[in-house]
């Protein structure tokens, strides 16, 4: 993985120093409340409900174990003893005090981490794929590119106060696991007919109140333009996006407005100044930065025998076999997995995990997967690079510490927000109605007899519980002050990007589990051999789906 | 008489705003230096180079200045106003003038800035900060170092940290 050499470690550490004098001049009364918001926020500190919230960046998703170890110690000494992983692989602490956030801040930055830009109007953490450089797909390693964009948005002068906040991911594999095309830009690596590396450039897309896929603005940009290309977009958006009315802000609202092709050109010609500029990359450059993420020390094993015996172990033990079905997933280098650890078990907020447990994720890193980890989007911990004869050891110890429930891309592993248990934008909860529909659905066979199901929860339509991409939506309304939810279906976050169509009338918490019964119920019955939920929906449609739900009761 | 950080300096600063108007009235001119507002600047020049102090100009963060540009780079002073401290348009405005119109004069940032946007600014080409709020300048100067290096090619810096490491 990357490691700051002085410059980053510098530049991390001023940033501590500059965000310890603000707040000492805040609690003084010499920054106003609104001068500090900005300013607070691009540390990572949003004030919510109960408490303040910080974000922690987790750049590209990938965390060592030692950096783990500091989060658990920050979690005991600064806050409840646990933390939240989030929807853009960041991490959350739900209850810091703002007073101690510089130290917060310094402990992180002594672990070569921060919360810079993890909020506010600017560039984002950049994310991507929890496989990359495991993935059997993968058509280039996208983390060196993450990283150069990570060091070109670190407090860039000019996009610190944007229009909105702008998110990039970066997509290296033939199938989506990054949900580019629903970020501010999209980036997929790809090669030209030359066999030459670059880039096909999406803008625009995005979830919230205006749910949009991205658009393509350039097919192939070459690899060295990167930071130049990206410059340009910005640009165009910091002059031209709105800044009147905040639901309008976001840059897909203008690429609409403008059409996809004008907006490409507006940043064509803005690049045509600053193409082949300083900013342009060099090859020593790009080197530099795959040369941090080489492959660790791979053992040469006879795979096929590892196999196996690894079946043979699974045939003796169901609840083995079942966890070696549904979180594990093979590597392009034979003899080895990628295991997911669930932080999805029932009667646990989606995504939380205490100290204790984090403690355990370094250690099974330690042991089992060269030190490192990756957190996903869904909300999970993926090891990879673990041997395939060390699988029984680590279900046995993740077991035990409560991170091997085997339900990774089942109905039960679902997105879910914070909801209106923390978050003070929420109209209504989330976490009680994952809950709820997790004990419903708590009979193992009929799960997996369900297949891939991916089911998303917001508590409000800001959608940071990306309801409009799950196959099944769940998203909470306010109606006269009481708390309702409206269910979407037929969304989807792979490179077959579609947006959730709404069933029908909102319901009440209590109804929503009994129709998620009946949405599956009309699957089962209609499904072809090997259909999954999604495909069954766009053979057969919606209405099949809202007649049962909104049947009328006997 | 009002102050301004200036190069990393408080000074005086005799610089007049003339608020927006696009004739120039020779008589209602105040004496002494003055900013004028872009459409007294483009139509005036006649009344302007009688006028008995030195003439800058200011313009908003918004304004388009791809088609006016060579028009405004002589003048020894320009300032661009931010109505808001977080409408960031004025950074990219900035940096437009100093890169791509190769402006040398004196760039001023006036209105609703901050003190903790001061490094940012100046990263953009500002050397000139009017606050429009009571502020301890030669305290507020310290933001101007707040970081030590930056990553990004920009107004101040050339070269990327990448070929400088």
């Amino acid at each position: 993985m990357y490691r700051y050499d002085q410059y980053d470690q510098t530049i991390v550490d001023e940033r501590v120093a500059q965000y310890r004098d603000q707040t000492q001049r805040y609690l003084a009364g010499t920054i106003s409340e609104e001068e500090f918001l900005p300013l607070r926020l691009q540390n990572g500190l949003y004030v919510q409900r109960l408490a303040p919230m910080l974000r922690i960046a987790v750049p590209y998703g990938l965390l060592s174990s030692q950096q783990i170890r500091k989060l658990a110690h920050i979690s005991r000494k600064y806050d409840k003893g646990y933390v939240h992983f989030t929807t853009r692989q960041n991490i959350q602490l739900n209850w810091p005090q703002l007073e101690e956030v510089p130290d917060i801040l310094a402990e992180l930055a002594s672990v070569e981490m921060h919360a810079i830009q993890t909020s506010g109007n600017c560039i984002r953490n950049t994310t991507t794929d929890q496989y990359a450089g495991v993935a059997a797909d993968e058509i280039e390693d996208p983390r060196p590119w993450c990283e150069i964009i990570r060091q070109w948005s670190t407090l860039h002068p000019e996009f610190a106060f944007l229009p909105r906040k702008f998110k990039i991911a970066v997509c290296g594999s033939e199938e989506d696991r990054a949900a580019f095309l629903l970020h501010d830009i999209g980036i997929q690596l790809v090669t030209n007919d030359q066999g030459e590396s670059g880039f096909h450039i999406f803008v625009g897309g995005g979830l919230g109140r205006t749910p949009v896929i991205a658009s393509s603005i350039r097919e192939f940009l070459p690899r060295e333009h990167l930071l130049t290309y990206l410059d340009a977009i910005l640009r165009v958006y910091n002059r031209y996006g709105n800044r009147d009315n905040k639901y309008k802000a976001r840059i897909k609202i203008l690429v609409r407005a403008w059409t996809a092709e004008v907006f490409a050109e507006r940043v064509e010609s803005e690049w045509a100044h600053l193409k082949d500029g300083p900013a342009t990359l060099t090859g020593d450059e790009i080197e530099r930065m795959k040369s941090f993420f080489t492959m660790p020390d791979y053992k040469t094993v006879d795979a096929q025998a590892l196999d196996s015996e690894l079946q043979q172990t699974a045939g003796q033990n169901k609840a083995f076999a079942r966890w070696l079905e549904r979180n594990t997933r093979t590597q392009k280098q034979a003899g080895y997995r990628s295991v997911s650890l669930s932080l999805k078990p029932a009667g646990v907020a989606p995504g939380d995990v205490t100290d204790q447990q984090l403690e355990t994720i370094a250690d099974l890193a330690d042991r089992f997967s060269f030190g490192e980890l990756r957190s996903t989007h869904n909300q999970n911990v993926v090891l990879t690079d673990v041997l395939v004869c060390e699988l029984f050891e680590l279900w046995e110890l993740a077991r035990a510490a409560g991170l091997a429930t085997p339900n990774i891309g089942t109905i039960n592993d679902m997105i879910c927000c914070p909801g209106g248990d923390y978050c003070s934008l929420a109209n209504a909860k989330s976490i009680p109605v994952a809950e709820a529909i997790q004990r419903k659905f708590d009979d193992l066979d009929y799960v997996y007899d369900l297949g891939d199901l991916e089911l998303n929860i917001s508590g409000c339509m800001n959608a940071c519980g990306h309801h409009h991409i799950g196959h099944i939506g769940i998203l909470g309304v306010d109606k006269k002050g009481e708390e309702w939810y409206q269910i979407q279906i037929g969304g989807s976050a792979s490179k077959d990007a579609a947006l959730a169509k709404v069933l029908g009338p909102s319901l009440s918490r209590e109804a929503v589990t009994d129709s998620i019964e009946k949405l599956l119920d009309v699957y089962v019955e209609n499904r072809l051999e090997g259909e999954t939920f999604l495909a069954a929906y766009k053979r057969i449609g919606i209405d099949k789906f809202k007649e049962r739900v909104y049947a009328p009761t006997a | 008489m009002p102050q301004l950080l200036k190069d990393g300096k408080v000074i005086d600063n005799p610089w007049q705003i003339i608020e927006a108007n696009d004739e120039a009235d020779q008589e209602a001119l105040p004496s002494g230096d003055i900013l004028v507002p872009l459409s007294m600047w483009l139509n005036n020049q006649s009344v302007l180079e009688n006028h008995s102090g030195a003439v800058g100009l200011w313009i908003n963060g918004d304004e388009e200045i791809e088609g006016i540009a060579q028009s405004i780079v002589t003048a020894p002073v320009i300032a661009i106003n931010f109505p808001k401290f977080v409408d960031g348009r004025g950074f990219s405005v900035a940096r437009l003038l100093r890169d791509r119109y190769g402006f040398k004069g004196e760039l001023r940032a006036v209105g609703q800035i901050i003190r903790d946007q001061l490094f940012f600014l100046k990263r953009c080409g500002f050397n000139a900060f009017e606050f429009d709020s009571e502020i301890d300048l030669d305290e507020g100067a310290q933001s101007l170092a707040d970081f030590s290096d930056a990553y990004q090619v920009a107004a101040d810096q050339p070269e990327p940290l990448f070929k400088r490491r």
